[in-house]
């Protein structure tokens, strides 16, 4: 049986993506115990919020040293929104502060004069760079997701990106990856049926 | 490639079940919350709003139970307001899986609520609900307190915000709230025109206008809506980022599907 631990580190809707993975009937639970994230199949780094605080929450439940070990072992790793951002180098958001460091590269702020609004809150296109990838089979090029973000994610390496969307003039990495790692700055699991099927293929690869 | 206008149905829920009022009074019953959240999602909504009404003492937990129930079927971003007055509320409906909470009558009498919500939250999930009402002046020179546009019938007014659903007048300005509500952290708006709303005749375009032009949040239209074409007109004249419908919907008048065509074939970006 394929079991997903969703990362609990009080930050954000881990609800939402705990109730999507039980429509799609895959054994799931929401946890800071890193025996059972270290056991999972595959791993969600969730989150909604601000980048430092939510490094702080990972910092005081020891979960920085249990994502390197995940990473380090070849599980998959599926950061979500502010769990993408926290997957690079370092984040500008008020500040400078350190990420986890997974995939090298840095989160920064829109450029207001760029963009029409900020946060970018809506739909908008994702253009695969890879269609092979397992993560985006079965999800038509160029399909609509769910973004609600005023940062975004620059890798220093364009192998790492997977996907990309444009806001304003602005087009930015909506998915990276790395190795075993996958993220996206959209919310697959609000994201109606290509989310879903996001999901689907997420697990499928983790079953493996 | 380009960030989509959205469509939202809204749902007006007591006791769990949806009802549309006609200018805030005469609830008619349209159907199981859930099972019609689940129903726009699968048809194309790009998000909903639950509007809670319910008002029995046990108010919170039912509210809790929709919103549970809700994230279970619906794979779409959905609010919820209504009643929602400490943190505390907000908390509990964020966690019970909403994706956002709108504040209307609480955020008027405690402004301090939208920031505290922003800060522990973030903006994005702190929606300012106003109702506006139109105040029509002799000329801009008469309301000196007030934003004064020119409407398209050449008269001039001005937009009141009412609060307790609609039945009580506060004499601020709309547009002024809209701004401080902005800068205290609610991450978007969602404006109710009290003279459109239950009319089907079409948005309150210049207020719709005088938000989005003023406010660097998205605006989500609310009031009036009758005709795919009032959804063409609100994003086209009145620069709404997304806009909210209820009756239109419920009563099968359009679909959600022929409203997103009708206003694509306008060019305006839709998720289709």
């Amino acid at each position: 049986m394929t079991f997903i631990a969703i990362i609990d580190y009080e930050m954000g809707n881990l609800k939402s993506i705990y109730k999507c993975l039980k429509h799609i009937n895959v054994q799931t639970k929401i946890t800071d115990d890193s025996n059972v994230i270290l056991n999972a199949n595959g791993v969600i780094l969730p989150g909604v919020g601000a980048f430092q605080d939510a490094m702080k929450h990972l910092n005081r439940k020891n979960l920085i040293e249990i994502i390197h070990q995940i990473a380090g072992n070849g599980i998959p790793l599926f950061g979500i929104c502010l769990g993408l951002q926290l997957l690079f180098t370092k984040s500008y958001e008020m500040g400078e502060y350190k990420g986890l460091d997974l995939i090298n590269g840095e989160v920064i702020l829109f450029d207001e004069t760029k963009v029409e609004k900020i946060p970018q809150i809506g739909w908008n296109n994702v253009e695969f760079q890879n269609k092979d990838h397992f993560l985006v089979q079965n999800i038509p090029n160029n399909s609509y997701f769910y973004f609600v973000h005023s940062y975004y994610c620059m890798p220093s390496d364009s192998e790492n990106i997977l996907g990309k969307t444009k806001y304003g003039e602005i087009e930015f990495c909506s998915i990276a990856f790395k190795d075993n790692i996958i993220a996206t700055q959209f919310h697959p699991e609000k994201s109606s049926k290509h989310g879903i099927q996001m999901y689907k293929n997420f697990v499928d690869y983790c079953r493996k | 490639m380009v960030l989509t206008k959205r469509i939202i149905p809204c749902l007006d829920v007591t006791e769990g079940r949806v009802v549309k009022g006609t200018k805030f009074v005469n609830l008619r019953d349209a159907g199981d919350a859930v099972e019609l959240g689940a129903h726009y999602d699968e048809k194309g909504a790009d998000e909903l709003v639950f509007l809670d009404i319910t008002a029995s003492s046990d108010k919170r937990k039912i509210l809790i139970d929709l919103v549970e129930k809700t994230g279970e079927k619906v794979f779409i971003p959905f609010t919820v307001g209504g009643g929602l007055r400490t943190v505390k509320d907000i908390k509990e409906i964020l966690r019970a899986g909403a994706d956002k909470i709108s504040l209307n009558t609480a955020a008027v009498k405690n402004p301090k609520l939208i920031a505290e919500g922003a800060k522990i939250f973030g903006a994005q999930c702190i929606v300012t609900a106003i109702d506006a009402k139109r105040i029509y002046v002799d000329s801009p020179k008469n309301a000196d307190e007030h934003i004064v546009i020119q409407v398209n019938n050449g008269k001039y007014c001005w937009w009141e915000v009412y609060i307790n659903g609609g039945r009580i007048a506060t004499g601020m300005d709309a547009i002024l709230w809209g701004g401080k509500a902005t800068r205290l952290g609610s991450g978007e708006i969602l404006l109710t025109s009290m003279d459109a709303d239950g009319t089907k005749n079409g948005y309150d375009l210049e207020l719709t206008k005088a938000f989005s032009e003023r406010l660097n949040v998205p605006i989500i239209a609310s009031g009036g809506a009758g005709l795919p074409k009032h959804f063409i007109e609100v994003f086209k004249k009145g620069k709404a980022d997304a806009a909210l419908a209820a009756s239109i919907f419920h009563y099968n008048e359009y679909s959600i599907e022929k409203v997103k065509i009708e206003c694509q074939k306008a060019g305006i970006p839709m998720r289709l």
